[in-house]
């Protein structure tokens, strides 16, 4: 694969607290920001890392559905909102459903090397809390193919998705191992949120974690092969980070030891209108972050960090198997040895992953390589991993749909 | 008549009230159910709903409304398996909203009883008055076919009375559903001598299509729930006057609903609850019962007292809570009635409610609010912990707990040895399942 000819970087990263359920100041009667002010504090959050926003050169805002969570559509129309400095620049909007982050980071990446743009603000952004989850359902079902899933699929359509790969996983590699293995991931992701002032379960107070990770489903309200705690919540929120070429960090003011740099990365996109081809693997993931390893010569022997997309446990279980953490079927047993927890070989997810720190949708691909940034630029504060020296790559990966809209990228600190 | 036949036309009279409310969404929900069933296609099904007044009737439509919308919405797992065949209905908003219609469309409401004729199960649930009852229920039976059924949601009024009274030969049941009716999980099912089989069938199926839990109760005044809700109250309410020596009667007053609320891990201290069910209400079971059972004093000075200065809770038409024995902000008590001075005292956490709390003591080590122990798996353990600590406390508190734990029990106790209930399990599931409490009165904890 063609390598990158001229080096390509992440730097003022900014997450927006991610609202919703969970957060005790949420209250579903009261008012809430909207999706504007979301865009505005994450955008906001970003320039003020940077010398002046006049030197930012273009800006690419990712989204799935605020045309129905919020009834608002021209999303890149409000990145001149963030400062009067990027009015008349270049903006672009674009959505992959759930992976429409990784898609902003690919296309942030791509307009830095096309010489067109040395820096690039990079945001994205969802508000769900519009709408009960019940409707919420409907609006995030349009990440499956519409026409011929909707009628047929559950009243919670895309926990029914991932609950039946979870069914199809219990039958080939056991209940109770598996079972056991994503209350785990729910254990590690609410203590990793617990030391992470933003995430949506920086407040929450269960005693008794793993049991409640393993409270049997109840399929008359709720999915076949799921519960609650297996599931990522409803999220408002936005990130934002800049992109930049060695002389857009120059412009910026940006030093490089507080810059990563995007060592490669892997885009895949799979057909829409057709079924997984086996539920219990997720070979668009497999694909991209195969893609990522091919064009960096490197292999998960050499991450020191994962940011992978658990929208649900069982899909963090099938990514860290998809990205070669552990063998086909053995990816509960890597979730019981411990090695993925915050002080682990291989820290997955610190700052609480989508389950721990929320899921604001749309804007997840960004709030990823966010947490990159502050990983490997030692600013995470409170749920900060010690990198190896042996292993000082970061991989993230952003999926979007029943694993059809996926993006890996492999970072390091920049030098 | 099969179940199904009985429920294509069911009429509730005094459906606007708080629990003809309850029981007319849960009614209409089951009857939604039936009707999209493809074998009841053609079939035409009718709600009535009676009630005296136009404007609370206008009110129970616009209830109905937001009820069924909220149901729809938590049962829309199974509205879309209802209306599989339904291809114009893709989206769980379209599946909720044509739920809503489905059951709106069956409904009228009126004021005019004689709307009911066709009706083959009918619902009373009107004032706890028994002669009201009666000539109601005569009234309608004059012109309702001689097969029609009648549930009575009496909670005090014994069935016996009121079959006996307005000829009904056996057509009557007790069929006693909890407030609010759409969450508590009792039905307590009162028959007279001579109820029919086949309406005791019926109520039995209902019940369970209602995922109601079933307990029998027989046929004497008050009945199990408020056979010791009433004795209950009473005694908090001897328990305030008693206190008021030493501390005035809104500090008894205030004591009392503390200690019942905290100390006994309940969701309402007791005059909260009586607030909650109407002052009206619980001194209309008052006198019924008082007027049934011999032998026993089962009326109070100030609950009357209360009742005729009209200061009798229950609840707004938006839900909220009234004032009664307490003032309420938002649905939390703020205050205690004081009623020589005709007015409310604000609790005072820097003043005289927090030297009150004070004087009761520090709470035993193990304690947690009922709103935190709910939904623990292991609340029997916590709860057996907190009330050991609680019997070795040496506070005020905790012996004003331990002596209204004492009474509950054997409140309890007397309601099976006097046969209202057959065992303690009876009295047990009943204040498990139609107060929420976390354990029942006959326990071992005390």
């Amino acid at each position: 694969m063609t390598k990158f000819r001229k080096k390509v970087y992440l730097a003022a990263g900014y997450n927006t607290i991610s609202f919703g359920s969970g957060r005790k100041e949420f209250n579903p009667k009261k008012a809430r920001p909207g999706i504007e002010q979301y865009i505005t504090e994450a955008g906001r959050g970003s320039i003020v890392q940077i010398s002046d926003p006049k030197n930012i050169d273009e800006g690419v805002i990712s989204n799935f559905m605020a045309a129905r969570f919020c009834k608002q559509g021209n999303l890149a129309g409000f990145i001149p909102e963030i400062d009067p400095a990027l009015e008349y620049k270049p903006s672009t909007r674009v959505e992959g459903a759930c992976g429409s982050g990784g898609i902003a980071l690919v296309t942030s990446m791509k307009t830095v090397l096309s010489d067109l743009a040395d820096t690039v603000l990079t945001l994205g952004v969802e508000v769900q809390n519009t709408v009960k989850a019940i409707y919420g359902a409907d609006i995030l079902a349009g990440a499956g193919h519409y026409a011929s899933e909707r009628k047929e699929g559950h009243a919670y359509f895309f926990p029914a998705k991932f609950s039946d790969r979870a069914g199809v996983y219990y039958q080939k590699f056991g209940y109770e191992s598996t079972r056991k293995g994503m209350a785990l991931w729910y254990e590690q992701m609410i203590k990793n949120a617990r030391k992470n002032p933003k995430a949506q379960e920086y407040q929450n107070s269960i005693e008794d974690l793993f049991g409640a990770g393993m409270t049997p489903p109840n399929p008359k309200a709720f999915v076949e092969n799921l519960n609650i705690y297996d599931c990522s919540k409803v999220s408002d929120g936005a990130s934002a980070l800049i992109f930049a070429s060695e002389e857009g960090l120059k412009k910026l003011g940006i030093d490089k030891k507080d810059a990563i740099e995007v060592v490669g990365y892997g885009q895949c996109e799979a057909n829409l209108t057709k079924q997984p081809e086996d539920p219990t693997r997720l070979l668009t993931t497999q694909k991209a972050a195969e893609k990522a390893y091919q064009m960096t010569g490197l292999g998960p022997k050499d991450i020191g960090l994962l940011e992978v997309h658990d929208c649900f446990t069982i899909t963090g279980i099938l990514a860290l198997e998809a990205a070669g953490f552990a063998k086909y079927g053995e990816g509960a047993a890597l979730v019981e040895s411990g090695k993925t927890r915050i002080d682990g070989e291989i820290p997955t997810n610190p700052g609480g992953g989508l389950i721990g720190f929320g899921h604001y949708v749309g804007g997840t691909g960004v709030r990823q390589a966010v947490d990159c940034i502050h990983e490997l630029t030692g600013k995470a504060n409170g749920y900060q991993v010690k990198i190896n020296s042996n292993r000082p790559y970061a991989l993230m990966i952003s999926m979007g749909g029943n694993d059809k809209t996926v993006t890996a990228m492999i970072f390091k600190k920049a030098e | 008549m099969t179940f199904d036949e009985r429920l294509q036309n069911v009429a509730i009279i005094g459906a606007a009230g708080k629990m003809g409310s309850g029981i007319s969404l849960l009614l209409a929900q089951e009857m939604a159910r039936l009707k999209n069933k493809p074998e009841n296609k053609d079939k035409n099904y009718r709600l009535f709903l009676i009630d005296v007044n136009l404007d609370h009737l206008a009110g129970l439509q616009q209830y109905l409304r937001t009820q069924l919308v909220k149901a729809g919405e938590k049962a829309c797992v199974m509205l879309r398996e209802m209306y599989k065949d339904r291809q114009d209905l893709v989206e769980n908003q379209d599946c909720i909203n044509q739920y809503v219609e489905d059951a709106l469309s069956f409904i009228r409401t009126g004021t005019d009883l004689s709307i009911v004729k066709d009706s083959r199960v009918i619902f009373e649930a009107i004032l706890e008055k028994k002669d009201l009852k009666v000539d109601l229920l005569k009234k309608v039976d004059n012109f309702c076919g001689k097969d029609t059924l009648y549930l009575t949601n009496t909670s005090s009024i014994p069935i016996n009375i009121l079959n006996k009274e307005a000829n009904l030969n056996g057509r009557i049941i007790g069929f006693h559903f909890y407030n609010p009716p759409t969450v508590q999980k009792l039905a307590e099912l009162i028959f007279a001598d001579n109820t029919v089989q086949e309406l005791r069938d019926f109520s039995m199926e209902l019940a369970k299509r209602l995922s109601k839990k079933i307990v029998p109760s027989n046929d004497i005044a008050g009945f199990i729930g408020n056979g010791h809700f009433l004795r209950d109250g009473l005694y908090g309410l001897r328990e305030a006057k008693r206190l008021a020596k030493d501390y005035s009667l809104p500090g008894g007053l205030y004591i009392i609903n503390k200690i019942s609320q905290d100390l006994l891990v309940r969701p309402m201290g007791i005059f909260q609850l009586i607030d909650y069910v109407g002052v009206d209400v619980f001194q209309s079971i008052s006198e019924t019962i008082d007027h049934y059972i011999q032998g026993e004093d089962l009326k109070d000075d100030l609950l009357k007292k209360m009742y005729d200065k009209k200061i009798l809770g229950g609840q707004k038409s938006d839900g909220s809570q009234k004032d009664g024995f307490l003032k309420y902000d938002r649905n939390r008590p703020v205050g205690v009635y004081d009623i020589d001075k005709g007015e409310y005292k604000l609790f005072d956490p820097q003043g005289w409610s927090g030297e009150l709390d004070k004087k009761l003591g520090e709470y035993p080590v193990g304690f947690y609010a009922w709103r935190n122990l709910v939904a623990d798996p292991k609340k029997a353990d916590k709860l057996k912990t907190f009330f050991q600590n609680l019997k070795s406390s040496n506070t005020l508190g905790a012996k004003l707990a331990l002596a209204y734990l004492k009474n509950s029990k054997e409140i309890g106790e007397k309601l099976v040895k006097i046969g209202v209930a057959k065992t303690a399990e009876d009295v047990n599931n009943v204040l498990l399942n139609g107060f929420y409490h976390l354990y029942g009165p006959i326990n071992d904890y005390i």
